[in-house]
């Protein structure tokens, strides 16, 4: 292995040396693989196989054939460490993974995006001494590498803690104001740094203090995120997280780092702009926050609110041919997916087709509905976009919105003063009926009144969604 | 103008490879159907747990003789970068079995 094969740009390079760079590449060729097979349905479990022997492949051939500058091996000491550390993460992220509900996965996503952050800015702090002072470059992309990191780091655990119901929106006007100069404060701070040709480490208190400013950073600026707005979020720190990742690849310039990073960093910002159009809202827009409660032009067309009785649901439901579900985060909360897919199974047993209606940002993550419906064993067939149902929604004789409400609002239509104007939404007003499930008369995230819930063919059925359905299903086997 | 261009061509080998990864991102994903969001983000999600190899190379070099807070500082940073990428792959394998199963 350590046989010299030859010499390029005055540096001898060995057999191992050209192995290891050999294996990377293979890595690297295989997350762009993985994550092709990732993006189509049939193939999707394969490619993430294919990504994680990437992995093990790239982490294998490290660990063996690494050599630092002076041609020195991994000694065998270290290596027992780094098989220790890798043991204790991989024992406490499996058992993670197989225990997590699939109600909590935008909590658990959130959770390992954090420990990916804080693994690129603890490599980036600890390698920021070893910069050579004046090299612009390598001081440039272990500073980004930091701050990215950190960000993406303190942003996914506020986020975490949110997903959760730990940490509630905090939204002062004066927060905007201070996370711009926070973020000022950062760039200029960072550039300093870049620039200065002092040995990195007589500054190491500017590189502290940046680690500090971005912790601070990823709080205050997730914080005032609102819960509707998550799935925008959590796509942007998972973007965040593989840029940082790719950084610190720079630093090692190690490719397969680097192309896996920037892939994730892409594929995330994707995702992101997919959310955002979604909501037909610039990413800016979300940052920033510019949803107030106020909604001052939402005019108070305050109608009757109907309620309807269950054996009355139960009648309506067994009578229909052609009902859709539009489920909401109300549904996560209550966790009603499993009731949910009893009652539909019931109705198609007396020849009633039901299909689900899924918004693109329903739920709290990019394809939250998508899952918690899988995890109840909802046929993939019956879960259908929003852009395929709405042309069919007239021929619907119930739409049953079950804890979903900004994403049926026909406001997004009618009302250019309405702060979700413009948004597509499920058009569940075009159903001949529609059931409403709600906890209350509590209006949704954007904080403005949903005029569905005083049409004419609107009934509700307040309460809990799992209770009430539970009721209902058990309502309609008596009919 | 002139540091720009010195700047650039010093990194050109790293910024191609930067434009070419986004360009190479995009078009991957592009045309992800909406049940497949979750587990891309995931499975994306582990692979940015790729930083683990800056995680070995940090620790595996690290000088041994004596304690040092880079040591605890670097086997964390490795025992965060394997949480990510175990769990990152585990968690979206198990959700892409779920999904496997309800399609016969």
């Amino acid at each position: 292995m350590d046989k010299v094969l030859g010499v390029l740009n005055d540096a001898e390079y060995t057999v191992g040396g050209t192995l290891l760079e050999l294996s990377y590449l293979l890595a690297a060729l295989l997350f762009v693989y993985g994550l092709k097979l990732l993006s189509h349905p049939e193939t999707a479990r394969r490619g993430n196989l294919w990504a994680a022997g990437g992995m093990v492949l790239a982490m294998l051939t490290t660990l063996l054939l690494h050599k630092n500058a002076g041609g020195g091996g991994i000694p065998l000491d270290n290596m027992w460490i780094i098989l220790a550390a890798i043991g204790v993460g991989t024992v406490a992220g499996w058992i993670i993974s197989r225990r997590v509900k699939m109600t909590d996965m935008p909590q658990l996503v959130s959770l390992f995006n954090a420990s990916g952050g804080a693994a690129s800015a603890l490599v980036a702090l600890l390698e920021y001494p070893n910069a050579l002072a004046g090299d612009i470059g390598s001081i440039l992309v272990t500073v980004l590498g930091l701050i990215i990191g950190a960000v993406a780091f303190s942003g996914s655990m506020i986020a975490y803690g949110k997903l959760d119901g730990k940490v509630g929106d905090v939204m002062k006007p004066f927060m905007t104001y201070f996370n711009l100069a926070l973020l000022l404060g950062l760039i200029v701070l960072a550039g300093y740094l870049v620039v200065s040709p002092n040995p990195p480490v007589q500054m190491l208190w500017a590189i502290y203090l940046i680690t500090a400013l971005s912790l601070l950073y990823g709080v205050t600026f997730v914080l005032p995120i609102g819960g509707a707005d998550m799935p925008v979020v959590i796509s942007l720190l998972n973007a965040l997280t593989g840029v940082a990742a790719a950084m610190a690849g720079f630093i090692y310039n190690n490719q397969a780092m680097i192309l896996g990073g920037i892939l994730v960093g892409a594929a995330g910002m994707i995702l992101t702009i997919l959310m955002c159009k979604a909501m037909n809202r610039s990413l800016l827009n979300v940052i920033i926050g510019a949803f107030g409660g106020g909604g001052a032009s939402a005019q108070g067309e305050e109608g009757n609110i109907k309620e309807i009785t269950l054996s009355d649901a139960a009648v309506l439901l067994s009578y229909s041919q052609n009902v859709v579900v539009i489920p909401g985060y109300g549904l996560a909360v209550a966790q009603a997916q499993h009731i949910a897919h009893e009652l539909d199974t019931l109705l198609e047993g007396k020849g009633v087709q039901v299909r689900y209606a899924i918004h693109p940002v329903a739920g709290r993550m990019p394809g939250h509905m998508n899952v918690l419906l899988a995890e109840a064993d909802v046929p993939y067939e019956k879960l259908v976009e929003m852009d395929s149902i709405n042309p069919d929604m007239p021929n619907v004789d119930v739409a049953i919105v079950i804890g979903a409400n900004d994403v049926v609002n026909p406001a997004a239509h009618h009302d250019p003063g309405s702060p979700i104007y413009g948004m597509p939404i499920i058009e569940a007003s075009h159903a001949k009926n529609v059931i409403v499930m709600k906890r209350g008369m509590g209006k949704g995230y954007a904080g403005i009144e949903n005029h569905l819930f005083f049409e004419d063919k609107t009934r509700m059925l307040f309460g809990n969604a799992k209770d009430t359905l539970q009721k209902l299903v058990a309502e309609i086997k008596n009919f | 103008m002139e540091s720009a261009l010195q700047f650039f061509f010093t990194y050109k080998e790293a910024i191609f490879i930067i434009a070419l990864s986004i360009f190479l991102g995009i078009q991957v994903i592009s045309n992800v159907p909406a049940v497949l969001h979750t587990p891309l983000m995931s499975g994306a999600n582990a692979i940015s747990g790729v930083i683990i190899i800056g995680g070995i190379i940090l620790v595996g070099h690290t000088d041994l003789s004596t304690f040092s807070l880079n040591l605890v500082l670097g086997i964390l940073a490795l025992i965060f970068g394997t949480l990510n990428v175990v769990g990152g792959f585990a968690v979206t394998d198990r959700m892409l079995e779920m999904f496997k199963k309800k399609k016969k």
